[in-house]
Formats: structure tokens, C-alpha cells, sequence
């Protein structure tokens, strides 16, 4: 268990004093069945984590509860709000916790349907965010729009056309502006890469490598993909069946991991 | 007034039941609050929650005013108000500044509307989210939190689509700074005088079963950008009828051969500009 130590600075200077979310126990039940159990992590600004196992080993629940689309049975999960203060998400209520997962925060789906819009352009999907939080100029909204699209390398002359006539890759890509518009400092991404081809699955990992760099984005991954989780995270949760089988390092879980499930897990993987 | 039913067609406890949502839609500007809407003896769509609205605030002292798209002669108008004359015995009046209860289907008159006054609209579709976020849980929660932004998102693609805000009825209005609010399929022509209104304004939904209000003297903006400020409808052309150059005009086919002219949708304010000028002459 890493949490890296507290003397780290981030790059702007400030002291790492305090972790950006922290989940305390949190257990998720649907009536008998446990879907995650006491799963107990910190995140801190910045660092990138993310969650494997095998498919039913409760990662999408697990992320659905700490993105605050799912009440959890038990547990907390705090939130570091930009001024400092703690936030207990499902304490705070409803309108702060939705407006805390479309400023400071960005969901993406693993399906860009649930994600987008699909009977808007995508500079109306892009700029939506922008709208929720007030901004009432067109012109403004969607030049943020244009140059966020540009950023994910998605044609900007493609900005009043609607998500269905865009390719996989770039309906990724746009939800991801959508969600990058209002600078978040946490991303939640359930299989960002799922169902794209590999040619482009390889682009979007390198540009979101960047992004997390550059945007200094703390994020959490759900994947079934260890390669996914080895290029862009700095810690790896390793699941199954509803608990916590491994957290650590990433390039420790996976060059020398201790569980045998994790041990295979990561013998799984066909090598070319 | 024809024996068997009741004054205005509705019992009185059905009366009283709309009458207290009608309360509590004047108490809270714009909040669609639900009532027991009951079977009127007209189908859906042809004004059963209007119909209701105006049965239930009616009294035999009125003077009733009904109109379809600005007239008082369309079979909408003819019919609903027949039905009052014969089930309430009140004073009926094509004249807009005679009435004092004005049931409308889709316009708000050209004259202006006094403090003693009280227009009811027929809504089919009550909820102005509704296009855009299909589950109700949902947008009431939206209301409760005023989370609007998806109809911005509305306008933002009207411009990107045709250059500028193409919704031309039905605008969507904010009142009292709270609530989001269809003004029921008006043009939005009409949207500067509901806001700041003398006359009390009441919006009934009988398929939908909501009833609202804009009480008087309340604001109502129409939503825009300020790059694309809300603008109403103009013409190039004036009323054929009455050469008036300010009010709705609808466009009249007169033939086959493309003939047509531009005539007031709203019928009384026309007759009263030509009776006017007769008069003068």
C-alpha cells in the first residue's frame, strides 16, 4: 500500500497536505449480493489510479460509487474541495454534488452514447458544461468548444455535426472535451478505450497520457486492460469478486505481483 | 343556461380542488403544480385544462372571452364558448376590453390587458424539459435545483443549425428569476407582454394534468445569449385589413396562383381599428 509521502510538492509548489478524494470502507450491496466490499483508497492531486479485474469484480460499481452516481450501503468518500474543505459526498447535498461532478469533476463512459448527447452537435455537447455554469455567450461557448475539440485532435469543421456521424474514436474523444471544458481536477473514465480498434485505442492512450500530464488530472481508470493501466497509471487496484485483492505501484503490481490472483492476472496477458 | 349540470359544468368540490392548485400556482410563479384533472366533454388537445381553469374561477358576474389563434370565430372559440353561455348563463364578448376572463388557445390579444382581467392559456405540453430529458423524476429534480442548462443547450443549436434562434413559439421563459416556464405554443410575439402582465395569467394542462400561473406584475424573460438576444417575429408587409404595423399578421392563401395576403391574427383588433376609421371618416 504506496500512498506516495506527504513531502511531495506538486509541480506548482504547493505541499501535498491533503489527499484530492479519499474513500473510507465503502461497501456496495444490491439487496444479498456484494458488489464491492470495505474498499478503502486515497487519491492524491495529480496521480492517476487504476482499477482491473476480471468483468463482475465490482469496478464499475466501485466507480460509479465514488463518482457519486451510486449511494453506496456503507462508507464514506471525501472530497477536497478547491478552497480546502472536505466535502462527505453523499452528505452534501444534492444540488452541491451535482454541481462539484460537472465543475470539478469529468465522467467517461465507457459507451460514448451515455456520455454525449446524441441529438446535439458536438459543440453543443461540448459547450454544455459551460452553459450549466452560466456562460451566456454563443460566440464564447463556442470558440471553448472549438479549441478543446482541437486539443483531442478532433476535426474542428466537425464541430456542428452531430456524435452519430463521428467514428468511435472521435465520439471518445469529444466526450472527453466535454468533460475537460471546465478544467476539472479529477476524471473518472470506465474503459475509455473499450471497443476502439488498436491503431486508435494506442492515439487516444497517448493523448490522454498527455493530458493527465499536462492538466496535472487526477484520475481514476476503470479497465479489463493491463497494457491500458500500465501506460497511464501510477498506482494499480487490483479486484475481485467485490474486494481488494492488490493495491500498489503500478510497475510493482504487474513486474512482481504478490497475489495469486494477481500472479494470474498478469500471466494472462497474451504476449505477440 | 340549460338545466341538469351544474354552474359551469363542474361539481363544486372538483371546482375547489382546482381552485387550490390554482392558489398554489400564483404563490409559486411558474411551478407546474398537479391537480385531478377531470373528463370534460371535449377530447384531449382541444383545451380540457383551459376549459377546466376557466370553469373553476368563473362566476355569474363574468364576461367571457375565448379565442383560437386570435379569433373569436374558429370552431375551437365557437364551440368552448358556447359551452359556457349554455352551462353558466354569463355574458359573452368578442371584445377584449369588455371581458373579464379571457380563455386563449395560442395568443395573447394585441390590446393591452388590465388588472381586472384573467386570461387562461390551453397547454398541451406543460413541462419545457420535456424534449430534451424524457424521465419526469428527472426534471423535477432539474426544477427543484433550477439545473437549466440543457435548454441553453436548446438555443446554442438553433444558432449553430440556422445562424440564429430559430424557436419561434413555445419560447421558453425564466419567471420570476426562478422557475422555467412554456408559455404554451404562443408565438413568441407574445413573449414581451406576458412579462410584468396587469392581468393575472393562468396556464391549465388537462391531458397533462398541471396546472401554473404568472401572477400580475411578475417578470418573465425569454432565455437568449447576449451575442443573440431574443428578438420578436417582424414583417416586411402590413395587415391588409386594417394596415396595422404592429401586430401578429398570419399569411392568407386567397388562391391557387400564389395570391395571398397578411391579415391580424388577432380578429377583435382588427374590427376595432377598422370600426375606428370608419368612424373617423
Amino acid at each position: 500500500m504506496s500512498a506516495p509521502d506527504a513531502d511531495l510538492v506538486e509541480p506548482a509548489g504547493r505541499p501535498l497536505d491533503a489527499p484530492l478524494l479519499s474513500v473510507r470502507g465503502l461497501t456496495k450491496r444490491y439487496s444479498s449480493r456484494i458488489a464491492c466490499r470495505d474498499v478503502t483508497f486515497d487519491l492524491w492531486p495529480g496521480e492517476v489510479m487504476a482499477v482491473v479485474g476480471e468483468s463482475g469484480a465490482g469496478k464499475t460499481t466501485l466507480l460509479n460509487c465514488v463518482s457519486g452516481q451510486i449511494e453506496p450501503s456503507a462508507g464514506e468518500i471525501l472530497f477536497t474541495r478547491r478552497d480546502g474543505s472536505t466535502a462527505d459526498l453523499y452528505r452534501i447535498p444534492e444540488p452541491e454534488r451535482r454541481r462539484l461532478m460537472r465543475t470539478d469533476w469529468g465522467i467517461i463512459h465507457q459507451n460514448p452514447r451515455d456520455g454525449l448527447r446524441f441529438n446535439v452537435s458536438t459543440g453543443g455537447n461540448v459547450g454544455e458544461r459551460l452553459m450549466a455554469i452560466g456562460a451566456r455567450n454563443y460566440a464564447s461557448i463556442r470558440g471553448e468548444a472549438i479549441q478543446w475539440l482541437d486539443r483531442l485532435e478532433v476535426d474542428t469543421g466537425r464541430v456542428d455535426d452531430l456524435p452519430a456521424t463521428l467514428s468511435g474514436g472521435m465520439q471518445q474523444r469529444v466526450q472527453i472535451a466535454r468533460n475537460l471544458i471546465t478544467h476539472p481536477r479529477l476524471v473518472f473514465m470506465d474503459e475509455p478505450t473499450g471497443g476502439l480498434d488498436v491503431s486508435v485505442q494506442a492515439r487516444l492512450l497517448d493523448l490522454l497520457r498527455s493530458l493527465v500530464t499536462e492538466l496535472h488530472l487526477a484520475a481514476v481508470i476503470v479497465t479489463h486492460d493491463l497494457a491500458v493501466a500500465r501506460l497511464l497509471a501510477d498506482r494499480l487496484m487490483v479486484m475481485r469478486g467485490g474486494d481488494v485483492v492488490e493495491l500498489g505501484l503500478t510497475d510493482q503490481v504487474l513486474d512482481d505481483p504478490q497475489e495469486p490472483y494477481t500472479q494470474l492476472l498478469v500471466s494472462s496477458v497474451l504476449q505477440i | 343556461m340549460s338545466g341538469g349540470y351544474n354552474f359551469a359544468y363542474l361539481d363544486e368540490q372538483t371546482k375547489r380542488m382546482i381552485r387550490r392548485a390554482l392558489l398554489k400556482a400564483v404563490a409559486i410563479p411558474g411551478y407546474q403544480v398537479p391537480f385531478g384533472s377531470r373528463e370534460m366533454p371535449l377530447p384531449y388537445g382541444w383545451g380540457t385544462g383551459g376549459i377546466q381553469v376557466t370553469a373553476s374561477i368563473i362566476g355569474a358576474a363574468d364576461t367571457l372571452k375565448v379565442i383560437d389563434q386570435g379569433a373569436d370565430d374558429t370552431t375551437n372559440a365557437v364551440s368552448i364558448r358556447r359551452f359556457f353561455a349554455r352551462t353558466t348563463g354569463v355574458r359573452t364578448t368578442e371584445r377584449t376590453i369588455d371581458a373579464t376572463i379571457i380563455q386563449t388557445r395560442h395568443r395573447i390579444p394585441e390590446t393591452k390587458l388590465g388588472d381586472d382581467q384573467i386570461i387562461v392559456f390551453q397547454v398541451p405540453i406543460p413541462e419545457p424539459l420535456r424534449w430534451l430529458e424524457p424521465r419526469e423524476t428527472e426534471t423535477r429534480r432539474m426544477h427543484a435545483y433550477a439545473d437549466y442548462a440543457v435548454m441553453h443547450v436548446r438555443l446554442y443549436e438553433d444558432v449553430a443549425r440556422y445562424g440564429h434562434i430559430a424557436t419561434a413559439y413555445d419560447y421558453p421563459v425564466v419567471v420570476n428569476g426562478r422557475y422555467l416556464m412554456r408559455p404554451s405554443p404562443i408565438p413568441k410575439f407574445d413573449n414581451p407582454k406576458l412579462d410584468f402582465s396587469p392581468a393575472l395569467m393562468l396556464f391549465g394542462a388537462g391531458r397533462e394534468k398541471r396546472i401554473y400561473a404568472v401572477p400580475p406584475y411578475t417578470s418573465v424573460k425569454s432565455l437568449d445569449f447576449e451575442d443573440h438576444p431574443f428578438r420578436i417575429e417582424t414583417w416586411t408587409t402590413r395587415c391588409a385589413l386594417c394596415g396595422s404595423g404592429d401586430s401578429f399578421l398570419d399569411e392568407v392563401i386567397t388562391d391557387d396562383r400564389g395570391g395571398r395576403m397578411f391579415v391580424c391574427s388577432d380578429t377583435d383588433y382588427c374590427a376595432g381599428r377598422r370600426n375606428t376609421e370608419a368612424a373617423a371618416e
